[in-house]
């Protein structure tokens, strides 16, 4: 039974498509960041699998960089939940329309 | 056959938490089971040989993303949930349908992949590195030929540092 990377990119869209679903369902802002993450992590395994495929490590050094970008992301993003939670009170997005038309 | 039982038992685990993750009502639950599910996709990595990546997805995730996690989520002390406030012009259908065209996406794309497989790229660098090990390997590449991209995700990190200060202070 050989494991090749379709497998894993059933997994990775597997994982991607759970993010989604927790992106496009949930009204806590939080939990959206943390699918967000799971959708991050879905893309890292897609890429170190196939870096493995190849035997190539180009793909590991992306996943770094992945790894960095989502780190950024969490900061601000959780600043940006701070900062409007102490105008709101909340953190429910379907409050969240003041930039909304 | 051992990579095998391997990679089922990994890959139920984490898409099992992943689904914890996104249904659980408590958000410090839901934080402690992304901790769980980042955890095994760090073994997984580890799997697949990447062994550098998996001590970073550790340190970085599961140690420094979900404790930031934590801190917000006892910061933002809720009185009442935010579930139940909803929207009447939300429309959780369309998000359910947009989640299953993405997946029909996906899926178009994997058996496009499968039916044409895609060709093998020509051994590139890793065959003229001077280094071995996968922490060696990642880091030549990283200031070889990485070397700019890497200096811009420092930048990026500076910049996202700096200004989730300036958006949590109370005032400068």
């Amino acid at each position: 039974m050989e494991i090749t990377p379709t497998h894993y990119q059933i997994l990775s869209a597997a994982l991607f498509i759970i993010g989604v679903v927790g992106v496009m369902m949930r009204r806590n802002l939080i939990i959206i960041f943390m699918s967000i993450e799971l959708i991050l992590n879905a893309v890292n395994i897609n890429l170190i699998a196939y870096s493995a495929q190849q035997q190539n490590v180009v793909g590991q050094v992306f996943a770094v960089f992945v790894i960095a970008v989502a780190a950024a992301e969490a900061a601000v993003g959780l600043g940006i939940i701070l900062a409007f939670y102490r105008n709101k009170e909340t953190v429910n997005i379907d409050e969240m329309n003041l930039m909304r038309w | 056959m051992g990579h095998a039982i391997a990679f089922y038992t990994l890959s139920a685990f984490i898409l099992g938490f992943a689904v914890m993750v996104v249904t659980t009502p408590d958000t410090v639950h839901s934080v402690l089971f992304l901790v769980l599910d980042f955890l095994f996709v760090a073994a997984l990595y580890v799997l697949l040989g990447a062994q550098f990546l998996a001590v970073i997805q550790i340190l970085v995730y599961a140690g420094g993303i979900v404790v930031l996690y934590l801190f917000v989520v006892m910061l933002v002390n809720l009185k009442r949930a935010p579930e139940a406030h909803s929207d009447p012009h939300r429309h959780t259908k369309i998000g359910i349908g947009l989640a299953a065209a993405t997946l029909v996406e996906l899926a178009v794309i994997l058996a496009y992949g499968y039916a044409r497989p895609a060709p093998t790229l020509a051994e590139t660098t890793t065959a003229a590195m001077p280094v071995v090990g996968n922490t060696q390997q990642v880091g030549w590449l990283l200031y070889t030929s990485y070397l700019i991209p890497f200096e811009i995700a420092s930048m990026l990190l500076l910049v996202a540092m700096i200004g989730a200060i300036v958006l949590a202070k109370r005032e400068l």
